[in-house]
Parts: C-alpha cells; sequence; structure tokens
C-alpha cells in the first residue's frame, strides 16, 4: 500500500486555543478515507493542512510534518500553489464562482498559464463527464452557474478541482448542503473517482462514512481516537469512545 | 388586553417611521422643484454655450463655467481613481491585519470627515506655492482629488469585503496566486461598487466650492480656455458669486438658473453610477 499522505506529530493552534494535538495520519493512495467526529473536533482543520489553506489565517501556528509523496509540504522550498494544484478541495458550501459552467471548469487551467482553447475544451468536456454533469449541462455550458442545482453546483466543483490532474482530492462535507439523490450522486462517483486519486472526506454522516470509505479516523477534541479499516471500526470499534459515538449515544 | 396594546403601538410606530420618510422627501421635493421652477426661465441655449458677459449677464451664458467643471471631473477622476482603488486593493487584500493596517484604515476614514476648507488650505500652501502651480485647475484637481481619495478608498474597500470569501478560497484552491485571484475573480465581481463608488465620489466633489475658491478658482474670465495650467470658472463658486454679490437685478435668478446646471450635471453622474450598478447587480446571483 502506498502512502500517499502522511501526517506525524501534527499540532495545530488558532490563536492561543489548540485545535489539533500529536496526530498521525496515513492516507493511502486510492482509497477513500473518512474523518468523522462531532463539530469542532477538528476534522475540517485537519483537512485545510493538507493543501495549507489555513495558511490564510494569519493567527494560526502549526508543527509537526504532512508529507506529501514523501516530502514535507510545509518545508520553505514547496511552491505553495503547485501543491495545491496537486491536492484539489472541494467545499461544504457549492462555492461556483459567478461565470458561465465552461469559465469554471476552464478557470484552474487558465490559472496554469493554459491558453490553447482545444485543449481547454476538451480538458472542461473531460472533467464534466468525469464527475457525471456533462449530460446534464451540455447544452448550457454558458450559462450561468447559478442557474444549476445544489448538487449539480457541487458536482461542477468537483469537474473544476478535477481539471487539474489532481493527486489528492480533498473534501469538506462535501455533501452537507444537498438532498440525499444528490448525496448518493456524489457518493458514487467518489467510488469511481478514487481509480484515479487519493480522496480524504470529511463528514458529520456516520452512514455516509460507512457507505463509501476504505479508512475512517475518529477524531474527538483534536486528538484522532481511532483509525482503522471502516469496516473494523464500525463494527468492532476497539475505543469505547468510538463505540460511544458511532452508537450515537455522544455527540 | 396585552394584544391590543401591542397593536396600537405597532401602528403608532409604523407610522412614525412612515411621517418621517414623506417629510424627508417632501424637503427633498421642495428644494429641487423650487429650482427647477425658478432656474428653469434663464436656460437657453446661450445661456449653456456662451462666454459669460460680465457687464449685462442676461446677454452672455455660462460656458467657462461648465467647462471648467468638467475639467476638474476629469482631472479628479485621474487623479483619484486609480490611485484609491490600487490602495484600497493593497489594505483589503494584502496587508495583514495589525496595528498599522488598522490604524492607517482608521485615519482614511477621519480623512474622508475633514472639512473641505482645510484641504483648499493644504492645496494652496502645498500644490499652488510650494509646487508653484499656481491657481489653476491642475491645483484645483489635485486639491479636490485629495479630499475625494478618502472616499473612493473606503468605497473600494466596501465593495472588496463584499465579495464572497468561498470565491476567494475557491480560486487558491485551484492553485491561483493572490494576485490571480485578484485579477480573475474578486475585481470583476467588485467591479460594479467600486465604479459606483468612484463616480459618486467624484460628482460629490464637483459641488465643492470652498476648497476651489481658495485654489484657483474667480468669478470672471473674459475667455475660454482648455489649459489646465488657467485660473478657471467653476459652476458652485458661479453660484456662490451670484447669489450673494453681484448688483445685477437678475443675479439671483442667474444663480439659480446655473444651480440647475450643476444639479443636472451631478444627476446624470449619480443616474449613470445607479445604472452601471444596477446592470452589473442583475448578473449576481450569489
Amino acid at each position: 500500500m502506498v502512502e500517499k499522505i502522511k501526517i506525524e506529530n501534527l499540532n495545530f493552534w488558532y490563536g492561543e486555543k489548540q485545535i489539533l494535538s500529536k496526530v498521525d495520519l496515513n492516507f493511502s493512495e486510492n482509497k477513500i478515507t473518512a474523518l468523522i467526529g462531532p463539530s469542532g473536533c477538528g476534522k475540517s482543520t485537519l483537512l485545510r493542512c493538507m493543501n495549507r489553506m489555513n495558511d490564510l489565517i494569519t493567527i494560526s501556528k502549526i508543527n509537526g510534518n504532512i508529507l506529501f509523496n514523501s516530502k514535507n509540504i510545509y518545508n520553505e522550498s514547496i511552491d505553495v500553489t503547485e501543491l495545491r494544484k496537486k491536492i484539489g478541495m472541494v467545499f461544504q458550501k457549492p462555492n461556483p464562482f459567478p461565470m458561465s459552467i465552461f469559465e469554471n471548469v476552464a478557470y484552474g487551467l487558465r490559472v496554469q498559464g493554459i491558453k490553447e482553447k482545444k485543449e481547454i475544451v476538451k480538458i472542461v468536456e473531460e472533467s464534466l463527464k468525469k464527475a457525471d454533469l456533462w449530460d446534464e449541462v451540455k447544452d448550457r455550458l454558458n450559462g450561468s452557474a447559478f442557474k444549476l442545482s445544489g448538487g449539480q453546483q457541487q458536482r461542477l466543483c468537483i469537474a473544476r478541482a478535477l481539471a487539474i490532474n489532481p493527486e489528492v482530492i480533498l473534501m469538506d462535507e462535501p455533501c452537507s448542503a444537498l438532498d440525499p439523490i444528490a448525496t448518493a450522486k456524489i457518493e458514487s462517483l467518489l467510488k469511481k473517482l478514487k481509480n484515479e486519486m487519493t480522496i480524504i472526506i470529511v463528514t458529520h454522516n456516520m452512514h455516509q462514512a460507512k457507505r463509501v470509505s476504505d479508512y475512517t479516523a475518529y477524531l474527538l477534541n483534536g486528538n484522532i481516537i481511532e483509525f482503522s479499516e471502516t469496516k473494523s471500526l464500525f463494527n468492532n470499534p476497539k475505543n469505547k469512545l468510538t463505540k460511544e459515538y458511532i452508537n450515537g449515544e455522544f455527540g | 388586553m396585552v394584544m391590543k396594546k401591542d397593536k396600537i403601538k405597532e401602528i403608532i410606530y409604523i407610522n412614525l417611521l412612515r411621517i418621517s420618510g414623506f417629510i424627508s422627501l417632501a424637503i427633498l421635493i421642495f428644494i429641487i422643484s423650487f429650482i427647477i421652477l425658478k432656474g428653469i426661465g434663464v436656460i437657453n441655449l446661450t445661456f449653456l454655450t456662451s462666454i459669460w458677459t460680465h457687464n449685462d449677464i442676461t446677454q452672455g451664458g455660462i460656458i467657462q463655467a461648465i467647462i471648467g467643471t468638467i475639467m476638474l471631473g476629469i482631472g479628479v477622476s485621474i487623479i483619484s481613481i486609480p490611485l484609491g482603488v490600487c490602495t484600497a486593493i493593497y489594505l483589503h487584500e494584502y496587508a495583514s491585519n495589525n496595528i498599522l493596517t488598522k490604524s492607517i484604515k482608521l485615519s482614511i476614514r477621519n480623512l474622508a470627515g475633514i472639512p473641505s476648507v482645510i484641504y483648499g488650505l493644504f492645496g494652496l500652501a502645498f500644490f499652488v506655492l510650494f509646487l508653484k502651480l499656481g491657481g489653476s485647475v491642475l491645483s484645483a484637481s489635485l486639491t479636490l482629488g485629495c479630499m475625494t481619495l478618502p472616499w473612493i478608498i473606503t468605497s473600494t474597500e466596501e465593495a472588496l469585503k463584499a465579495v464572497p470569501d468561498s470565491f476567494r478560497e475557491g480560486s487558491y484552491a485551484l492553485g491561483a496566486t493572490k494576485w490571480q485571484t485578484i485579477k480573475k475573480n474578486v475585481l470583476p465581481n467588485a467591479s460594479g461598487g467600486i465604479i459606483t463608488g468612484s463616480i459618486l465620489g467624484v460628482s460629490r466633489s464637483l459641488g465643492e466650492t470652498a476648497p476651489i475658491i481658495i485654489v484657483g478658482a474667480t468669478f470672471f474670465i473674459s475667455y475660454l480656455s482648455y489649459s489646465p495650467l488657467d485660473k478657471f470658472m467653476a459652476l458652485p463658486y458661479h453660484i456662490f458669486i451670484l447669489a450673494t454679490q453681484h448688483s445685477s437685478p437678475y443675479a439671483q435668478q442667474y444663480a439659480l438658473g446655473t444651480a440647475l446646471v450643476l444639479i443636472s450635471v451631478i444627476f446624470i453622474m449619480n443616474l449613470s453610477a445607479f445604472i452601471i450598478r444596477y446592470k452589473i447587480r442583475g448578473k449576481k446571483e450569489w
């Protein structure tokens, strides 16, 4: 099993408050790993450490290592924009840009300096197909992305992330604003995508973690309580706290 | 019983608010219609296109003052809009949010509240005398530009603040740099507010009288000049002199006619700002 991302002894502070303490985790290539836990346990923060999105928060402090393809992403020689091209992200609330559907997907390509129209058109089509959105939008690629439904918007955001061909994709509760049908579509999409990339998904929906993920980590108050194969974590939790959480006795 | 008391209160307060609204509207309508009714009589093609005749004011027009105000408008725009917009982008998007930045922002807001005559004094000391630009359109544009700058910075900052952070995050997550994010994502979405704020700032400055008197506006020049280094006539100062200093029996009427022209110029600018905002707003759907 290839370790795509390896987190070693990670601590994270937001101002004075410690959000993550001594986190150790491995994320395997071509697998889906779910991060579960109650609100405020630090799972989104952990996710945002992996593409250095937390850099935007000036009062945050971090120590420990996050190795991506065996290189520490907090090393000074790392170019953050290059890193984010390899580690894509999908947010909790669908956040398409106020542009056409086509331009949303082309955005990342244009940012990379790709100018050739043919190539952009080709990649946009491929990405929308990969995100299972092509058939629904192929006749209105120049229409506003805001005219799409919530689920379609979220798949558009996935297509947008796929367009720049990332190795890892981070998902921050991608279905929390969606109805069950839209959620099911995204879940089946994730299972398909994992053949090509590594997926890390934060969810507060334990059933979702159970349905889609290969591995699950349970976080509580910034600590990893338990991390194992999804099946064994849900059927046979080793830690009492995990057991309480998945049985709904807490959180 | 309690229910009834609440309902009576509801009616009283709603009507109080309603009356306030009507009073404000009535004041505005009264002023505007007063100026229109009293001033419209003197407006004709000669008044709008001829050179001012000092001795018999009924024979001439106010073209120098109109041109002067338009030149000021262009000058103020060139000086204050690019500088103000760029400053606001730096302060809002780049500068780290520390005490220095906060105090700069605070002092810019305070600058916006300084009386215009003080800008006039500064303009006289710095542009007219120290830089030896003399009393001129250029000095007046620089002075009004300084005055307008904090308004434009503030309104641009508001426009940038109105762009949701989720757009910025989405852009960074795709590997965009800060500048790419600002250029491709933030500015297009803030442009409506930036343009509107800039036009409103410039149009507000064109109504100013005190600072331009100090830095080069005169009541009468006998020729029409387009040079930025000449003294100039301007609509607000023209109104002031006609209304208070001129001996002609028609002076009051011509002051109101000039006021109507000034109001129309400002109204056209504000209307275009409104239309631009409406058009750009129409496309937004977040």
